[in-house]
């Protein structure tokens, strides 16, 4: 397996630890939190890593106190998606900042196919290559599933 | 001001519950010295047993929980049974701390109450102190408190109210909610009405995150009984149902002087006993708001105060002149309207600092019981 050594998407902070338990999520939360940081929920199923800007699940939560609000949002995401990548964002409001400072996956599909390597020939003998989801072929909301 | 506790010491946790706990004790450590947060922490986490506290003064004097249970005794005049459920509450949560420490299960009791009572007896006040108490003992998480009436929960347009009650449980969540005027939320005669969403929204978070938050709702006494018994699934889900009582002529005089305490100002002589009769007759006439209405009454008074000192821009003010309310500031007043023989109906200085803003000319009584004493 060259394209996917691991198995798994590995993007954002935390990738290649294993799964982060909920309690070490909503401590994460919590870091963000006593930073200012307004969180937010992602999803999709095409996790193609030029995909920048994932669906977001519900607003950003501004003005949170508490790790546990997020974790609220993020149990109903995972009910709603649960064969879809889910990642936590959190916003840095700060002026000059402005912008995504935290970044971490908190849900995967039960398989991840990774991506495949597509070769083009173009003028003659020279090659073009770009990336392809395995699952990109099929619908979206289609995808991951069993 | 609701900071979140210091810095979590030792990044463990194999739960969220000792999450909780470390978060608690690093709030605790802050107020403490160094020394003792070290102690503290160490007690806190579950399991190590190693300095656990054993008696009830031992958790006491971590939470520090007496001393805003004592804070709440000096501050708030009267409302007696209000602080012996306080105080109940609290004892119950200090021994659930000790069963935890003794590896006994302790189930985390539901804490959702209901606060009734008239106008100004203190609702919110000891809803905010609520918050302080519940943080100190470690039940809540953050010890903030979110006011919210109907608007904030309720929305204009169909799906606008779910994602809004959500958006205020989720700040609330680790503090707090409190749900004032909550009778509001139910509207009987309309029966399209979102209120019913946002109670079923409510009702599935307090039962399914009771570790989460505490919800506080409060209103007056008939409305709320009505509330609840359109709404009976609400009822059952709120343990503790606390009755504001009224508070009588000496509590609120008390009130008073602590108010005019804080304010830097006091009765002077013969002004307390003018109070005293102000709040007499106040006390029989409509719409009397408690405590609310001294505040305003003394406002007034304030209010005269200041127009009798500028009304001679010449004399040099003394801080005893400054501070000092005088009897005839109390006395100008127009619940002394017409019995009061001594002071004949007072001009209310023709700057217009009278009653209220009612620019009614000497009133006939008739409108004197009416609109005046709105406040």
């Amino acid at each position: 397996m060259m394209t996917n050594p691991t198995g798994r998407l590995t993007q954002g902070q935390f990738s290649f630890l294993p799964d982060l338990t909920d309690a070490e999520i909503a401590l994460q939360i919590e870091y963000g939190l006593k930073k200012g940081y307004a969180w937010s929920i992602e999803y999709t199923d095409d996790p193609h890593p030029r995909n920048t800007y994932w669906e977001m699940f519900g607003n950003p939560m501004f003005d949170l106190n508490d790790a546990a609000g997020v974790m609220l949002e993020l149990k109903s995401c995972r009910g709603t998606f649960p064969n879809h990548y889910i990642r936590l964002v959190a916003f840095d409001s700060t002026r000059g900042v402005e912008t995504i400072v935290m970044s971490f996956i908190v849900n995967r599909p039960p398989t991840e196919s990774g991506f495949g390597l597509v070769r083009q020939e173009v003028n003659g003998r020279s090659m073009r290559y770009t990336i392809r989801g395995y699952e990109a072929d099929r619908a979206e909301g289609e995808r991951y599933k069993k | 001001m609701y900071n979140i506790p210091g810095s979590v010491s030792a990044p463990s946790p194999t739960s969220v519950g000792e999450g909780r706990g470390e978060g608690r004790s690093a709030g605790e450590g802050s107020v403490t010295s160094p020394a003792s947060a070290g102690e503290v922490a160490r007690s806190a986490g579950e399991g190590s047993g190693v300095k656990a506290a054993r008696t009830v003064a031992e958790v006491m004097a971590q939470s520090q929980a007496g001393s805003v249970l004592d804070e709440l005794d000096r501050e708030l005049v009267g409302l007696a049974p209000v602080k012996a459920r306080i105080r109940d509450i609290a004892a119950l949560l200090v021994i659930d701390r000790l069963r935890m420490n003794q590896g006994l299960q302790a189930q985390t009791p539901s804490l959702h109450m209901s606060f009734t009572g008239n106008p100004g007896t203190g609702k919110t006040t000891v809803a905010l102190r609520m918050a302080q108490i519940l943080h100190r003992l470690g039940y809540i998480r953050k010890g903030h408190l979110i006011a919210v009436t109907r608007d904030d929960l309720v929305g204009q347009y169909v799906g606008h109210t779910a994602p809004k009650t959500r958006e205020v449980l989720k700040k609330a969540m680790g503090g707090v909610l409190f749900i004032d005027e909550a009778y509001y939320l139910y509207r009987p005669d309309n029966e399209r009405d979102y209120g019913q969403e946002a109670i079923e929204i409510l009702m599935q978070v307090m039962e399914n995150n009771r570790d989460d938050l505490v919800v506080i709702l409060a209103g007056y006494g008939d409305r709320m009984e009505t509330f609840f018994q359109s709404n009976p699934g609400m009822r059952s889900r709120i343990a503790h149902h606390l009755e504001f009582p009224d508070f009588a002529e000496t509590e609120l005089l008390r009130i008073s002087e602590m108010m005019l305490t804080q304010q830097n100002y006091r009765f002077g002589p013969g002004a307390r006993d003018v109070f005293e009769q102000y709040i007499h007759q106040r006390i029989r006439q409509p719409q009397f708001a408690n405590a609310r209405s001294v505040r305003n009454a003394l406002d007034r008074a304030r209010l005269r105060q200041a127009s009798r000192l500028f009304a001679s821009p010449d004399k040099e003010l003394t801080v005893e002149d400054l501070t000092t309310i005088e009897p005839a500031d109390i006395r100008a007043s127009r619940v002394f309207g017409s019995p009061s023989p001594q002071s004949p109906s007072p001009q209310p200085s023709p700057t217009g600092v009278g009653e209220g803003a009612e620019p009614s000319p000497p009133p006939s009584p008739a409108e004197a019981g009416e609109g005046v004493y709105k406040e």
